[in-house]
């Protein structure tokens, strides 16, 4: 069963004049199954927490564990779905998805049937052959997630993939992503500034607040992802009191530390 | 979402109206430059006839035209047109070929080593606004009077703009892209290869457009080193003789080809990155 070890993990930037605290020692553990949503303002540090354990950026202190082996750069263990997609427009949608099995060498057939299998995991399977540039940007988003899915990684980063994506897009993502990871049930680590996104998705949920950037609320056991789906019914579960009476907490949360910075 | 179907036949053509305001420069203009093409035709057509500029100065289409005719039949007193043409085309490409296969590798170098960077950036920099008939004499000297100098001449203003292109092509894909490959477990050589490289085409075909335009200019220059075949040195000869008539036929033809190509390039274009500003 594979889990992801946060232990004191600390990232200071040199500025101008002295060193930025991005991260201070923030300590965190994954299971497998985990939908951990990490919210918080701007200049939070969420950012940099995915790409420590992305690996893209060193941290300056502690260590990142997975299935207890330390992080030291980025690999296939890990997918990423980006803000921007991030997609290779001079590949089709299927090479796309594709294009982390066909790095590690995995012959034209049978990666072009996996590829399709995730593509329609993501309701884009008479997509494959178009270009990604004919795609809308939701549908775009939804290839970049079956593109991080398909190299089996155990843990998912996705550093607030419906960022640019409008309301009634983003709440199908939503839907389309929760049935994704339902299937593969990996460990999913998910970057939002919408609280209303990150208590619909989340099982596990850390409110982070800046200066330095650090864990300041955390909530585990939130139920909404499993009862929408169990129901299907996105709307029942975001009108339900229990919902609405979290929302409001987890703003309270953010406005306060704002409010005491400000 | 189930229910969208792909349509194939769906075309992405930009709409020539997109807003209710006015967007600067909007608007189909063939039209446009087709009637300029005629007016100035037209121009050319009444100044001469009425016999305002005398021929010397600027013959007339007529001329000109004969003198095509003469010079595509062979009944001009020199070599026919293909044999010019022939040879003009083979000293641009095969110029403009050896440019490709070794301009862009050093310009991928350029991007991907400070050493190579280091290297070409002052030489490539020094000589590229230089006018290539500042340095023919030299060249004349080093590599006599054969083919070769006419070759190296255009070789070396096609290089330039093919490097530079290609260097900062390499720089064309986005940090999530290669984040994304080496997350995907991508070496850096695959990432090279599956990312920066196929970001930096599109860059390199504009270069290479540019390349061929600059190959063009370059050819009359290359055959004044003692040609006695090839568009220039029909110009060039015709000049002597001042047989302006055979010039402005030269001229245009020149130009007309050089056209040709452009358009040509252009469709290249299109096949090889269609995604290029689509994303």
């Amino acid at each position: 069963m594979p889990t992801l070890d946060i232990r004191d993990l600390t990232v200071h930037y040199a500025v101008k004049g002295g060193t930025l605290h991005a991260l201070a020692p923030v300590n965190l553990t994954l299971h497998d199954g985990d939908f951990m949503v990490a919210l918080g303002a701007s200049g939070c540090g969420k950012t940099t927490l995915l790409n420590c354990i992305a690996g893209f950026l060193p941290p300056t202190d502690g260590q990142i564990l997975l299935d207890g082996r330390p992080v030291t750069g980025p690999g296939a263990d890990r997918g990423v779905v980006f803000q921007k997609h991030a997609l290779m427009p001079w590949l089709n949608v299927r090479d796309n998805v594709a294009l982390g099995l066909r790095l590690r060498g995995m012959g034209a057939a049978e990666r072009s049937r996996l590829a399709e299998d995730k593509l329609a995991l993501v309701g884009l399977e008479k997509f494959a052959d178009r270009a990604v540039y004919e795609l809308s940007g939701g549908m775009q988003q939804r290839v970049g997630i079956a593109r991080a899915l398909a190299s089996d990684p155990a843990l998912l980063l996705m550093d607030e993939p419906m960022g640019a994506l409008d309301a009634f897009t983003r709440e199908q993502v939503q839907e389309i992503l929760l049935r994704a990871w339902a299937k593969s049930n990996k460990m999913v680590f998910f970057i939002t500034h919408s609280v209303e996104e990150a208590l619909f998705l989340a099982t596990r949920l850390v409110v982070m607040s800046p200066s330095p950037g650090r864990i300041s609320h955390s909530y585990n056991d939130l139920p909404f992802s499993r009862q929408f789906l169990r129901d299907g019914d996105a709307r029942k579960v975001k009108s339900d009191p229990e919902f609405i009476r979290l929302r409001e907490e987890v703003l309270s949360h953010i406005h306060h530390r704002e409010v005491a910075h400000g | 979402m189930a229910n969208i179907q792909p349509n194939p036949r769906v075309k992405l053509t930009a709409p020539t109206k997109t807003s209710a305001f006015k967007v600067p420069g909007e608007g189909p203009s063939v039209l446009i430059s087709v009637v300029t093409v005629l007016l100035l035709g037209l121009l050319w057509f009444g100044v001469t006839a009425m016999g305002w500029i005398k021929p010397l100065f600027l013959p007339s289409p007529a001329a000109v035209f004969q003198q095509f005719m003469e010079y595509l039949t062979g009944a001009a007193n020199d070599k026919p047109l293909w044999e010019h043409l022939t040879a003009s085309i083979f000293r641009v490409f095969s110029a403009f070929a050896l440019a490709v296969l070794t301009a862009v590798p050093v310009g991928i170098a350029m991007g991907m080593s400070r050493v190579a960077r280091g290297v070409f950036d002052p030489v490539i920099e020094f000589y590229r606004p230089l006018p290539p008939l500042s340095y023919l004499p030299l060249i004349i000297i080093w590599f006599g009077i054969d083919e070769l100098p006419k070759v190296l001449l255009i070789y070396l203003s096609c290089f330039a703009p093919l490097a530079l292109a290609a260097r900062s092509g390499m720089k064309s894909a986005s940090q999530e892209q290669m984040h994304a490959a080496y997350s995907m477990g991508a070496s850096y050589a695959q990432v090279i290869r599956h990312v920066v490289l196929p970001s930096a085409l599109p860059e390199i075909m504009v270069g290479m457009r540019i390349a061929i335009g600059f190959g063009w200019t370059t050819l009359v220059a290359a055959e004044m080193v003692a040609a006695n075949v090839g568009l220039g040195q029909m110009v060039l000869n015709a000049s002597n003789f001042l047989r302006t008539d055979i010039v402005v036929m030269g001229i245009i033809v020149i130009g007309v080809v050089a056209y040709l190509f452009d358009l040509l390039m252009r469709a290249i274009e299109r096949r090889v990155v269609p995604w290029k500003g689509r994303m």
